[in-house]
């Protein structure tokens, strides 16, 4: 038996004003790097990022499950609610967790909806952040499929998910990590990647505020997948150009899920950001 | 050529089990050649020519040549490499129960795949 170093534990907190029970898993001591999961999915996309001793040497990585996503509930009386994340609601989401864990100017990492967090939190609280690093990110991801049969009783909503989700991994992916990635989809709640798709091509466009973000005080780092049909390379490689001082790499071969879907070539890309970050 | 889906998908037991429940029939438009793929039971019972006069089908994917070639190339370029991508952009379209083709997504896009690094377009 190998027993990891991950530590996972539950906070009780009020989020949005409303009491929640929020799950969050950490590993190593050093910078705070916080990680936002995608849309519908959960914290174990970060897996290999909290059990790598080069990165967790000198970060203090930490993952928490959203609310309604993971082993995080959703608040007392969701049965009668639609899920729907919001631009306010997201960034006050991450502020408040950040807080709560008294973390001294993390460093958020997000994936897709995530990595386009990271650009409102630039530009809204850019003096809590040492620097921000998204991963997928663009200001804006067009709508190309329909997204209520996401959520349809004639339809098995996990296989669904895990449908929409296949390609979006890189086709080069190990299929060990491919598969675990879409098994976290196939065990989203009902209707949880819909709400969290409200926010990424609908409700969190941030084309127009992106000119502002002063990344001399919070530097923007973006990675972005060559295969990603989703959130394109063109697209983040219009989103890096509207902020002056973001760093885009381009990452070959891989997908939408770049921490999960290829964790081994993804460490390639994220180490001299990290470096960058951290000093050498 | 396509017609070799039918051993690649019936000799997988994994993806046969898939589809124990999908029973549908497909028109899987390849350039201006469309061919109805019967599904039974996740197994496939018959590929034809689409007929000149009628063929009924449940739903139907349809693509360019050119789509099909890089998406069944054994390392397809990026946007060719899922249908889910090709719809994105513009190269293959699904009309007729979309639900029902849906439902049966992530079965239909393993299906697919099979023939990848086995097509070559008729004319080769």
């Amino acid at each position: 038996m190998q027993i990891e170093p991950i530590i996972g534990r539950y906070a009780r907190m009020e989020i949005h004003g409303r009491p929640h029970r929020l799950y969050w898993e950490e590993s190593g001591k050093g910078i705070p790097l916080l990680c936002l999961h995608t849309a519908g999915s959960d914290g174990r996309q970060f897996r290999a990022i909290l059990n790598d001793l080069d990165i967790t040497s000198r970060f203090r990585v930490i993952v928490f499950d959203m609310p309604w996503h993971g082993k995080s509930s959703p608040p007392e009386g969701f049965q009668n609610e639609e899920y729907k994340l919001t631009t306010d609601g997201y960034v006050d989401l991450v502020v408040t967790v950040a807080k709560a864990l008294d973390l001294d100017r993390p460093v958020p990492m997000g994936c897709s909806i995530g990595g386009r967090v990271v650009l409102e939190l630039a530009k809204r609280h850019p003096e809590m952040f040492r620097a921000v690093i998204g991963l997928q990110s663009s200001a804006f991801a067009q709508r190309y499929f329909p997204i209520d049969p996401l959520h349809k009783p004639n339809i098995h909503g996990g296989e669904m998910c895990a449908a929409y989700c296949y390609g979006l991994v890189g086709p080069v992916a190990p299929m060990k990590e491919r598969w675990e990635t879409l098994w976290h989809y196939m065990q989203g709640g009902p209707g949880v990647f819909k709400g969290d798709l409200h926010f990424y091509s609908m409700d969190g466009d941030v084309s127009d505020r992106l000119g502002t973000i002063d990344t001399a005080q919070c530097p923007v780092y973006m990675l972005t997948g060559e295969y990603d049909y989703s959130c394109t390379p063109q697209a983040s490689k219009e989103t890096a150009t509207l902020i002056e001082g973001a760093e885009l790499t381009i990452m070959e071969g891989m997908g939408h899920f770049p921490m999960s879907e290829d964790p081994k070539k993804f460490k390639s890309y994220l180490i001299p950001v990290l470096e960058k970050i951290a000093g050498p | 050529m396509i017609e070799k889906l039918q051993d690649l998908v019936n000799g997988n037991p994994g993806l046969v089990r898939r589809g124990k429940w999908t029973n549908a029939v497909m028109l899987l438009g390849i350039g201006n050649a469309n061919w109805i793929i019967t599904i039974r039971a996740g197994q496939i019972e018959a590929i034809a020519p689409e007929g000149w006069t009628v063929s009924p089908y449940d739903f139907a994917i349809r693509g360019t040549e050119e789509a099909w070639e890089k998406f069944w190339s054994p390392l397809p370029p990026p946007m060719h490499h899922d249908i889910s991508a090709l719809v994105r952009a513009g190269k293959v379209r699904m009309d007729g129960d979309i639900d029902m083709l849906l439902a049966n997504f992530l079965y239909l896009k393993l299906v697919l795949e099979q023939l990848r690094g086995h097509y070559a377009p008729e004319a080769a």
